[in-house]
């Protein structure tokens, strides 16, 4: 039992490594050649991806700890996800620090705790791992949305995440503590059979504890009604750390909940289901409708990420609904992550690279973008419009999935959610649509922004293309995307 | 041989996205080039389409030729399967000619800001998304395809459109057409399709209960027919129609459409009336009809009753236009209305006027719309008050006005008779089951109709071709159709004629194609 096995968590050494070794260069680092840190940073996502990648084709199982760490096939293909989305974070955020020239390496240093945490997480098959790790992911966020300290947004918006993150917590570790003190048992599994044997499936205090749960979790998501702080946090941190919030993040909460409801939970589909259905159904409308409204492109991808967190949370109705439905729900949640982290984290590279060259974040100034930098121009209408879901970009294919397993049910509860899913999809587009408009439909101002870009462009660049070619490629063949959600639907008992 | 027969449909749909990907490597400033490559793409593509057409077995017409099927997203069970029979033929060929036209008539008329690359790589795209709405036998592939043709049309409206100012009622202030026009246009067809898909998707978890796999196969699909009824298949239609009255577009939902094809470039507005507006009603006699037969004669009372709205509605708009195109544009709803109509009647003189119907439209209404183009290119207005004496400022032209105005109204001898003509002998007698008195009454209603499609179309041409030039134009030189029109429009012209004349040309594909449908899917009523 005691025996760990190097390989199966290699990533996280590596991480962890890199963590370190980060930590230590950028001591002896001059000023000038603080670069090296991010290099290093780099270097050390893409050699994680290794392990990763032996074990995946190796097809071997892992369980350590007594059981309260594993490593099966939704964990790995997590871990893949979250190195992914980790590397494009450091890609994305290259010249962006590099011009600010301070705080380098604390800026990498935390970035990578973040990433370390959500790696642990995936395999995380107790109570407490899940909470150290979850709390792992969030904590450098705080440090880091708040990174920007001489601006007043950027502390509001550090003040804002801890408040609500601890609020957050609190509320989920007394969910945890109650559903051990109903099941005495701490690992996922042992919930699930102590909650089966015992009948404990209609116990009121289960109710209470699902309930206080789901809201924790649906503050890390960023779901409405807890959802509030997502827009001011998200405007007033510097844009890549937004872009890791609203995908690393809040795919860590997602993650967190799919092993916890579809692990420990699924009995109690009485108190979830109609929970899930109504917060999924309400962030959608409720984050929609904000959407319309805004005028500033990173409060604008706020209120998306709010709404792609309702389209998210429809699967997990779905499947409670439907016998069976629950291996489908967590596919379908699984597809829909993936393609949302790369198309998302696209979308914030084009606004980050516009922003730095237009200098400012209003949609009015971006008008006529499309004129002057085609090549931005369409890298945004590419991504806002895989966004909005439409063939045959890779959006396309999440909606599609979502769909799916909502409908697998017949029941009216199944078709209605459908069908305010499908009125929210073309909302949502108009939305989008917006910002492709002022970019390629209004005339470019008299003055035309210069490119003044003085840090490194490649990376940016990298991550673009990336992006770019992902977003293409799973539109045309989605299948490309199901082998993620077939691997984790296997954890479905 | 065998290559041919496995590669030419993937060809027609692919090579011109493939066209478009080269393009973009070409340089934007070599116009040139850029025009000539997409021209020989879009030629190669049509002689494929003609060479399909020869090489297709009219003798087996109501089967699938061409058939390709290859499993293609296998976790859902949506395969690449495509396929063409008499139904999809004809269309098919009208849009890769359509294309090729438009890339002719563009080679000299840019609207503003030009960028001609970009315009032409929009429009192969768009044929790929409807040449493969045409071929798609899979209902997920047929989605991709039917929402591919949204981005680019959106685009062409949106950068190419109409840039003058309107007071749009519930807009604060003033907003240029084109905007306006591209996002209507996108929010309705959005609006529909997603609950289309949302039917789909109902159809195939359906088609699981029978104990065999589920499936997005049409054929399969139309086979396990038995499987949908009640009130299930009543909403799943409902979901459909909801996606294809839309496109097509039906009464209510038109409104997207005289804005759409009134701010849209010339080349745009003749893609979206030849075209894209056949995507809907070809969806109905793909899809909707044949999969949900006993559904389908639930519900074409009142398909039938908005097709007729649609004629009277869409000839009493015209009435009321004062601009040329626009006055085209709300034409098209009440051409669509009798496409409808023929449909709704579910029998086989219905459902093939509907074809022929939907083929003359394309000719007719498309060559109408370079004509508007044309007119706007010249005079710099298409307010019909300030035209007049066009005939005798431009004697070419106004004669091919004349002679399309007079297809349009549906003269006997050119194509647009044979689809009006038919649909309403089609609802003389319906499908057995349907109130005959019901739609014999649709029937007078749709000929009162084609009076006043006569009325408007001789009005317009009294106000934009006859009586004496404004003095406005007094000492003005203007060219006559150029030689670019003119290779653009002859064969639209010749085509009319001769659809006019021997309807055999699409009645002969569409026929045994059209009695099968309606024999499978009605044969226990022995329609």
């Amino acid at each position: 039992m005691t025996r760990i096995d190097w390989l199966a968590i290699a990533p996280e050494v590596v991480v962890a490594a890199a963590l370190l070794v980060v930590l230590a260069v950028d001591l002896f680092l001059p000023r000038e050649r603080k670069y090296w840190v991010a290099a290093l940073a780099v270097v050390g996502t893409t050699l994680a991806m290794v392990p990763v990648i032996l074990m995946a084709v190796s097809g071997d199982n892992y369980s350590m700890f007594g059981g309260s760490y594993v490593v099966d096939d939704f964990a790995l293909v997590l871990k893949g996800v979250f190195l992914v989305a980790g590397y494009l974070v450091l890609l994305i955020s290259v010249s962006y620090i590099e011009s600010d020239r301070y705080y380098q390496g604390e800026y990498y240093l935390l970035l990578l705790s973040s990433l370390l945490g959500s790696m642990v997480l995936t395999s995380a098959r107790d109570l407490v791992v899940l909470f150290v790790a979850l709390e792992l992911t969030t904590g450098p966020l705080f440090l880091l949305a708040g990174w920007r300290k001489g601006d007043l947004r950027s502390n509001e918006a550090s003040l804002k995440f801890f408040i609500i993150g601890v609020l957050s917590t609190g509320l989920m570790l007394y969910g945890m503590s109650l559903l051990f003190g109903l099941t005495g048992e701490l690992s996922f599994e042992g919930i699930r059979e102590a909650i089966s044997t015992g009948g404990m499936a209609s116990e009121p205090v289960l109710g209470l504890a699902v309930l206080l749960i789901l809201v924790g979790f649906g503050f890390k998501v960023s779901a409405v009604p807890f959802h509030f702080w997502a827009p001011d946090t998200y405007q007033g941190s510097p844009p890549p750390v937004t872009a890791y919030l609203s995908v690393s993040s809040k795919l860590a909460g997602f993650v967190a909940m799919l092993a916890v409801i579809y692990l420990a939970l699924p009995a109690a589909t009485d108190f979830w289901g109609p929970a899930l259905w109504l917060m999924a159904a309400v962030s959608m409308t409720v984050a929609n409708l904000s959407a319309l409204r805004q005028s500033h492109l990173i409060r604008l991808l706020a209120y998306s990420s709010v709404a792609q967190a309702g389209f998210m949370l429809v699967p997990f109705a779905g499947g409670a609904i439907a016998e069976n439905g629950l291996s489908e729900g967590l596919g379908a949640t699984v597809i829909y992550l993936v393609i949302y982290a790369v198309m998302n984290l696209g979308a914030f590279a084009v606004v980050i690279a516009g922003g730095r060259r237009i200098g400012s974040y209003e949609i009015a100034d971006w008008r006529g973008l499309g004129s002057y930098s085609p090549r931005l121009g369409v890298m945004l209408a590419v991504f806002f419009l895989s966004l909005a879901g439409l063939p045959p970009l890779a959006g396309w294919f999440a909606k599609f999935v979502m769909f799916r397993a909502v409908l697998i049910s017949t029941g009216p509860a199944g078709v209605w959610l459908a069908v305010i899913a499908a009125v929210n999809a073309v909302v949502a587009f108009y939305y989008y649509a917006r910002v492709v408009k002022s970019a390629w439909f209004d005339q470019a101002p008299d003055e035309i922004p210069e490119d003044t870009e003085t840090g490194p462009t490649g990376p940016l660049s990298l991550a673009m293309g990336i992006a770019l070619v992902v977003v293409l490629v799973v539109g045309v063949f989605p299948g490309l995307a199901t082998f993620f959600g077939d691997a984790a639907a296997a954890l479905v008992p | 041989m065998d290559l041919l027969e496995s590669w030419a449909l993937s060809l027609i749909v692919f090579l011109p996205l493939v066209g478009a990907l080269v393009a973009l490597a070409i340089p934007k400033e070599r116009e040139e080039a850029v025009k000539q490559w997409t021209l020989l793409v879009s030629v190669v593509t049509l002689i494929l389409a003609v060479v399909v057409a020869a090489r297709f077995d009219f003798g087996a017409a109501a089967g699938f030729q061409f058939e390709v099927d290859v499993p293609w997203i296998s976790a859902i069970g949506a395969n690449y399967h495509i396929g063409i029979d008499g139904i999809s033929l004809p269309l098919l060929v009208l849009s890769a000619l359509v294309v090729v036209l438009c890339v002719i008539y563009s080679w000299q008329h840019w609207d503003e800001p030009r960028n001609p690359r970009a315009f032409l790589i929009l429009m192969m795209i768009l044929a790929t998304g409807m040449n493969g709405t045409f071929v798609a036998l899979d209902l997920v592939l047929f989605f991709i395809f039917f929402e591919l043709v949204l981005l680019p049309m959106y685009f062409m409206i949106g950068i190419w459109g109409d840039r003058t100012m309107r007071k749009i009622p519930g807009f604060r202030k003033e907003v240029e057409t084109r905007l306006y026009a591209a996002i209507k246009f996108f929010i309705f067809t959005l609006f529909g399709s997603a609950f289309m898909l949302l039917g789909f998707l109902a159809l195939y978890f359906k088609s699981g209960s029978g104990g065999q796999q589920s499936t997005f196969d049409i054929p399969e699909l139309i086979a396990r027919g038995h499987l949908f009824e009640g009130t299930f298949a009543w909403l799943v239609f409902g979901a459909m129609f909801l996606g294809f009255a839309v496109k097509v577009p039906m009464w209510p939902f038109h409104t997207w459409l005289p804005d759409a094809h009134t701010a849209a470039p010339t080349v745009g507005s003749v893609l979206l009336a030849a075209i894209l507006l056949k995507l809907g009603s070809y969806a109905f006699i793909r899809i909707a009809i044949p999969i949900l037969p006993d559904t389908a004669r639930d519900w074409a009372p009142a398909i039938a009753v908005l097709a007729v709205i649609g004629i009277i509605y869409g000839s009493l708009a015209c009435l009321a236009q004062t601009d040329v195109k626009r006055l085209i544009a709300f034409s098209s709803v009440g051409h669509m209305g009798f496409v409808m109509l023929g449909i709704a009647t579910l029998t086989e003189v219905g459902i093939n006027a509907a074809i022929i119907g939907m083929v003359a439209h394309g000719l007719i209404t498309g060559l109408l719309f370079f004509l508007a183009g044309s007119i706007h290119h010249r005079y710099h207005t298409r307010e019909m008050s300030r035209l007049g004496g066009n005939l005798k400022l431009m004697p070419v032209m106004g004669g091919i006005l004349g002679f399309t105005a007079m297809a349009s109204l549906g003269l006997p001898g050119l194509a647009g008779f044979w689809g009006e003509f038919m649909a309403l002998l089609g609802s003389y007698q319906p499908l057995p089951g349907l109130s005959t008195s019901f739609f014999r009454t649709a029937m007078v209603i749709g000929a009162i109709g084609t009076v006043l499609t006569a009325g408007y179309m001789l009005w317009m041409l009294q106000k934009v071709n006859l009586g004496e030039p404004s003095s406005e134009w007094a000492g003005k030189e203007f060219q006559d159709v150029d030689r670019y029109e003119m290779a653009a429009w002859a064969p639209l012209i010749v085509l009319i004629v001769a659809v006019g004349v021997y309807p055999r040309l699409v009645l002969g594909a569409t026929t045994d194609a059209v009695v099968g449908l309606v024999e499978t899917a009605f044969r226990a009523v022995g329609g």
